[in-house]
């Protein structure tokens, strides 16, 4: 390992952490401006121009409020909770390739800041991990609402994995790989797997949002009925916390989605751009049509939140349990049969 | 933990105490209230929980109990108005109408038809915001923020037509005995017509975006769910009970300010539960829409608002100065110099939410002797830790905002 290589993975890696800080604050900002567009309102519009200073309004109010502790036996635990459900929604971002590599000062550097070969378990690794930040926090606010909800949260989670889990055997079955690197490459110009596995991307697709307890799935931290759930007793910046990771972790679930089943930095034409236009120019169009991607996502998961209910609690169970993955099952045993045809056709003797 | 917070000989203590699950879990309690972001408005529930589901409630009342009824003991007639816009306040205007009707049935005036028709637009409007604020918020509680603000925006239309009439929006306290304090200005009537042409079409889409909502089905069909029988036994009225499948409507029963003039449907429902709420109040929605059309159609014409009754209509200040009989009026009236005859009576109206009955008894004195409001956010949160017995917490806020309980009117 020489130095060249340290510091352009510092780099890539300072760059990846400032822009998930930075889509975690203006998704922020997106929120409420699409929650005002779909509700007939005008939204943030006095820090800026269009309202565009107000995460950084929003941000220094935090700060500046008081640090509030409720009468809790663990104080520690009650510090750690937004700890963890922050760091857990950053790590995540380590291993998406944002690109394919640009050619710069001589060297090759690959736009991302590191390329595992298991890359897809370490995301579920440390998104299950997630859930640790509002169990923590949920218990240690010493509260009742907020213990609910930190249980609501951990069974959904827990449930909602296993589907996810299954649903994503069937991708990888026809990738064969666990590298993001990889399933991108794979993806390129028009193969983009949501067309091979739709089945696979719906239940991806819903599963994410329970991962993200968002609409419909935000039981942990509905307010109509534990008034804020696992962030009650929570104040100032350990507040903001939870709510940046949330964002954070949107940020990721939809550049996820972008990459495992629209093909990532893949657009069609790449090929030809790539040989015309040099190595640089395609991948900063790759780039900036991942980013079309997941903000197409992003908004998609806004939109949602913003027009439908949410389930129960035992209806969601039901949800995660009885149709996703029984649906998940049934999508490895067609993807397995398609996967495997020829080979179940010369058993038959077709 | 539990234990701990309870007095011993509380009945929950000895049920917990009592109670071994089977994989040794322990009950717990819930305070859902006093302030709790569902209750909209102030009322407690201590309940009793095992894990999600409610094994028993508790509901305490009286948070914003404001003695109403002895208040009014002390207030002379027309006084009394302002106490009855701090009721069900989401539909002020029908309590304050109906709190003038009930006067003049005491007084035995006769109101011109003018008046009648005027009234029963601004209580049918007064009944959209209430049926308006109630299903949307029933939205906001399963989660959908947006159906609310979308339709919320027409309240403030319709508040803009209160302000037109009588210079108020929240607490109204509009009219007089014998009609109103002035007529109507021609504005009123052009942001009437404007309401009557946008807000169905933004109803309509309100309606389609929970009427079949396999989310929003899936969250309150079979919930909260009351047979007719119980729901009588109770004492339901209004929509409540109608989504029970009983087709009671005071308006229809006993007609008041001209009713039996207009064609309109009492919407019912079947089993009672919250979707039957739900669709009950929106197709009480539409008749409401039509009987302020049919009522601005069969206007009579001319500009007659209020009755003939000088010793009781108080007079408008202009005439006060100017005039030396309406000077008399306006004393013996402020005075409590007016005739009244000694009486029992009970006067109803159809509610935002249920029949609204005032209870007069007078003694010939410029006060009522004694004032009973039959408020129906009272009887039916009678009933409410009945129907969300056995249910899980998200249920129970549900169901408490799809009976339209007011904690105005709860605890008047």
């Amino acid at each position: 390992m020489n130095s060249t290589f340290v510091i352009e993975k510092s780099v890539v890696i300072v760059v990846v952490f400032a822009l998930t800080m930075l889509m975690a604050m203006y998704s922020t900002w997106a929120e409420r401006k699409v929650a005002a567009w779909l509700q007939d309102r005008i939204g943030p519009n006095r820090a800026g121009p269009l309202g565009l200073f107000q995460p950084l309004a929003d941000g220094l109010k935090l700060f500046s409020k008081e640090e509030f502790f409720p009468n809790t036996p663990n104080r520690f635990l009650f510090v750690v909770g937004p700890a963890i459900a922050m760091s857990t929604a950053l790590m995540t971002s380590a291993v998406i390739p944002w690109g394919d590599k640009l050619h710069l000062f001589g060297r090759d550097i690959l736009l991302q800041a590191t390329d595992i070969n298991i890359a897809i378990l370490y995301i579920f690794g440390v998104v299950s991990l997630g859930v640790y930040g509002i169990m923590i926090g949920g218990w240690a606010s010493n509260n009742k609402f907020s213990l609910m909800s930190s249980i609501r949260a951990a069974s959904q989670m827990v449930s909602y994995e296993v589907a996810m889990g299954l649903a994503i055997i069937a991708l990888i079955m026809m990738t064969g790989t666990l590298s993001l690197k990889e399933i991108s490459l794979q993806q390129s110009e028009w193969h983009w797997n949501v067309l091979y596995q739709p089945l696979t991307f719906l239940i991806f697709l819903i599963c994410s949002f329970a991962e993200l307890n968002r609409t419909p799935f935000d039981l942990a931290e509905c307010e109509s009925e534990l008034i804020g759930g696992y962030h009650t007793e929570y104040s100032s910046m350990k507040m903001g916390f939870y709510l940046f990771a949330e964002y954070a972790n949107m940020f990721i679930s939809s550049t996820i989605l972008a990459v495992l089943f629209f093909g990532g930095y893949n657009y069609p034409g790449m090929g030809w751009v790539l040989e015309n236009w040099g190595v640089n120019v395609a991948n900063v169009i790759g780039m900036a049509v991942l980013f079309t991607k997941l903000c197409g996502f992003i908004f998609f998961i806004m939109w949602v939140r913003w027009t439908i209910p949410r389930f129960r609690y035992d209806q969601l169970m039901h949800l995660g349990w009885r149709i996703l993955i029984p649906l998940a099952i049934i999508n490895i045993m067609i993807t397995g049969v398609v996967l495997l045809r020829s080979e179940i056709a010369v058993y038959f003797g077709f | 933990m539990s234990e701990l917070l309870l007095p011993p000989e509380h009945r929950y203590a000895k049920i917990i105490k009592e109670r071994h699950n089977e994989d040794g879990s322990e009950l717990s309690i819930l305070n859902l209230g006093p302030t709790h972001p569902a209750t909209h408005g102030i009322f407690q529930n201590i309940l009793l929980m095992d894990g999600e589901k409610i094994l028993e409630a508790e509901p305490t009342i009286g948070y914003i109990h404001r003695a109403f009824e002895k208040i009014a003991e002390n207030r002379p007639f027309y006084q009394i108005t302002p106490l009855t816009d701090r009721m069900n306040y989401c539909s002020s205007p029908i309590n304050n109408m109906g709190w003038w009707m009930t006067l003049e049935k005491l007084l035995d005036i006769k109101v011109p038809k003018r008046v009648d028709y005027l009234r029963v637009i601004v209580m049918e409007l007064a009944r959209i915001t209430d049926h308006l604020i109630c299903n949307s918020i029933l939205g906001v509680d399963t989660g959908a923020y947006t159906g609310f603000l979308y339709v919320f925006q027409f309240r403030e239309k319709v508040y803009e037509i209160y302000e037109e009439i009588c210079g108020a929006r929240l607490t109204t306290n509009m009219g007089r005995i014998g009609g109103f304090e002035r007529d109507w200005s021609p504005e009123a009537f052009r942001k009437l017509d404007i309401f009557l042409k946008d807000f169905p079409v933004a109803w309509k889409e309100f309606e389609n975006l929970f009427e079949r909502n396999r989310i929003f089905i899936d969250r309150t069909v079979n919930v909260g769910a009351i047979s007719a029988e119980k729901a009588m036994a109770y004492g339901f009225t209004g929509p409540n009970l109608r989504a029970a499948g009983v087709d009671y409507d005071v308006r229809v029963a006993q007609p008041y300010s001209s009713y039996e003039d207009f064609d309109f449907i009492v919407p019912v429902g079947k089993s009672g539960d919250t979707y039957d709420r739900f669709c009950v109040r929106n197709a009480e929605v539409w008749e409401s829409l039509s009987i302020i059309r049919q009522a601005l159609d069969k206007m009579p014409e001319g500009n007659e608002y209020h009755a003939e009754v000088p010793e009781y209509y108080l007079p408008p200040k202009e005439d006060v100065y100017h005039n030396m009989e309406s000077l008399i009026y306006h004393f013996k009236i402020v005075m409590g110099e007016v005739p009244v005859p000694v009486a029992e009576i009970y006067h109803a109206v159809e509610g935002g939410n249920g029949e609204l009955g005032f209870y007069l008894v007078t003694d010939g004195s410029r006060t009522p002797y004694r004032l009973h409001f039959r408020r129906p956010c009272f009887i039916y949160y009678q009933a409410y830790p009945d129907m969300i017995k056995g249910s899980m917490l998200s249920d129970a806020i549900v169901i408490l905002s799809s009976l339209n309980v007011i904690a105005g009117e709860l605890d008047a």
